[in-house]
């Protein structure tokens, strides 16, 4: 992906050692969906009431910023009870799993998820009525020059 | 020993929303990362998060090998009362690091 | 094509923070690495409770205080707990060393006082030790301007390290000078050339999910032009810092750093 190529040399330096991405791809859409599914147990994810913000470029798959936001009163009858994770192409489709609930004052959780690939990715969260609510985000994962060999 | 570094407001009003950051120095290895010579270098991952505040587990965090190397989890707190945050990280093979913030709430 | 006007429209919002920042810069036009970074990596470093190289500065200061050598001294025995002696001193390292009569970096003069200091055992180049204490010692000259390459005496080695610096190396037969000089701010893959300032070393970086030297970032460089990396403390490599860090004089140094 050289969008301006600065030089002939610097074409050349194309062959130039690249890192490996964290993971070998493994994971598909089907085990991520299947993931998904055993998450929302008898419930239908809807689109909706969920944010996750996650950069839509990605400068290295080892540590990717990841921010999930749910509205939610976040009281006793109305919380959310967790927040869950999902990918498409890593080896393993669950990320992580976060435990609300009202004393968290809101259904906030940020953190860093290692990404070996471009891909989706999916927030789900799960409300004490039971109903499950899920956003995604397509996202590039480009890899850093210059690596050792 | 591993060094964490956790982030809670020294001061609160009672019912204020705080940010709470941890971040903890853990390798995070996946179990996927091969040998050179064949095999994987075995995983050995934080898989348990949890913080206890005010008599109970407010927030917790099951992990998996896609959460970064030294995990960094941050969250929402409401500040009720005085006292002791207690943040876990508790290992694949159960061992368990501690670590401990106070907030004062007015 | 979806997934490639995506990333034109990401590598320009990164273009942009790094003009934003040469504005905001005044006058010099010189930008530190972080300027070339994602808004995110940015956050990142900025940000002392989310930034990963804390945890080494973290670490760094156990070691500081930790009795070593048979003597149990530790290096707040002879420089203070609070390390307040340390400021200022990575923002002239390497420096010349007249003992030895040649130039040695911030990691080296650690090493040799833990050695000829403590009585300890010489820590390993890029050991967690090392760069733990290397680390800590250079988060204490953040915010400190970069001055190596005022004492005369450097003026043979930051020369040694120009020439290594214009040399074409590897078999793709490339010069530093070419990426950081010529063609900084331009792509090389999805990465954008930086100016290759020091300022910010060690550093966390993100593909080494750990805190690594600028000799180890170096080493990266000649790698990837597939030329013989030199081994570590090697004084190519402090030829080379010494060059970088004189480039960089008057710059602010921000350890750590974090990079892609
Ligand atoms: C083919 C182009 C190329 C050549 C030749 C090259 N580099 Fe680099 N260098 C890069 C790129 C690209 C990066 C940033 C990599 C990344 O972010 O993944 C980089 C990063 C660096 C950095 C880190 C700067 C920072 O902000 O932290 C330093 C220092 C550096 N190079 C020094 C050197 C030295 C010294 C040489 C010669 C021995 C050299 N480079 C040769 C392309 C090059
Ligand atoms: C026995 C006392 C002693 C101990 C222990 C000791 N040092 Fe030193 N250190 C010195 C002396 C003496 C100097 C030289 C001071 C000078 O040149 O002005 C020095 C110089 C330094 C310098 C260069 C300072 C400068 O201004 O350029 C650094 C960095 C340093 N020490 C780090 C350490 C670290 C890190 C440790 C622990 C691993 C340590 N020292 C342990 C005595 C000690």
């Amino acid at each position: 992906m050289i969008l301006r190529a600065p030089s002939r040399r610097l074409l050349l330096a194309g062959g130039l050692a690249l890192a490996a991405a964290p993971f070998p791809a493994r994971a598909t859409p089907e085990a991520a969906r299947a993931a998904m599914r055993a998450f929302a147990g008898g419930a239908e994810p809807r689109r909706g009431r969920v944010e996750l913000d996650i950069p839509t470029l990605v400068e290295n798959g080892n540590a990717v910023p990841t921010v999930v936001r749910v509205d939610s009163p976040m009281t006793e009858e109305d919380h959310v009870v967790e927040i869950a994770l999902f990918n498409e192409r890593n080896p393993l489709p669950d990320i992580a799993r976060f435990h609300l609930g009202p004393r968290c004052g809101e259904a906030w959780v940020s953190t860093r998820i290692r990404l070996g690939d471009t891909q989706t990715v999916h927030a789900l969260a799960r409300m004490k009525d039971g109903s499950v609510w899920a956003a995604s985000a397509e996202l590039i994962v480009t890899l850093p020059a210059c690596i050792e060999g | 020993m591993s060094r964490a570094l956790v982030s809670v407001p020294p001061r609160a009003r009672r019912g204020e929303v705080v940010e709470i950051r941890a971040m903890v120095q853990h390798e995070m290895e996946t179990g996927f990362r091969p040998l050179p010579q064949g095999g994987f270098v075995p995983r050995l991952i934080l898989r348990r998060f949890e913080c206890d505040y005010d008599g109970a587990t407010v927030f917790a965090a099951d992990l998996h090998p896609a959460i970064s190397a030294n995990p960094y989890i941050a969250f929402r707190l409401r500040a009720t009362r005085s006292g002791e945050l207690v943040f876990r990280w508790i290992d694949d093979r159960g061992a368990v690091r501690e670590e401990r913030a106070a907030i004062e709430v007015a | 094509m979806r997934r490639a006007a995506l990333a034109a429209v990401a590598l320009a919002a990164l273009g942009a923070a790094a003009a934003a920042w040469a504005q905001s810069a005044g006058g010099d036009a010189r930008r530190p690495g972080s300027a070339f970074m994602s808004r995110e990596t940015q956050a990142m470093q900025r940000d002392d409770k989310a930034n990963p190289g804390m945890l080494s500065v973290l670490e760094g200061e156990e070691l500081w205080k930790a009795p070593a050598g048979p003597a149990g001294r530790s290096c707040a025995s002879c420089h203070g707990a609070d390390a307040a002696s340390m400021d200022g001193v990575a923002a002239r390292h390497p420096a010349f060393d007249p003992a030895r009569g040649e130039a040695i970096d911030l990691a080296g003069r650690i090493a040799q006082c833990r050695e000829e200091s403590q009585g300890a055992p010489a820590p390993r180049r890029e050991g967690r030790e090392l760069l733990a204490l290397t680390t800590f010692v250079a988060h204490r000259s953040r915010g400190a301007r970069v001055s190596t390459g005022e004492d005369a005496r450097l003026a043979p080695t930051i020369e040694a390290g120009r020439r290594l610096w214009q040399a074409r190396l590897g078999q793709l037969n490339l010069s530093c000078a070419q990426c950081h000089d010529d063609n900084a701010g331009m792509k090389l893959g999805a990465s954008t050339i930086p100016e290759a300032h020091p300022t910010g070393y060690p550093i966390y970086r993100l593909e080494w999910q750990d805190i690594g030297s600028l000799q180890r970032r170096i080493r990266g460089c000649l790698t990837g032009v597939r030329a013989e990396p030199f081994a570590y403390g090697a004084p190519e490599y402090v030829a080379l810092e010494a060059f970088l860090m004189d480039r960089a004089r008057g710059m602010e140094m921000e350890t750590p750093g974090v990079r892609p």
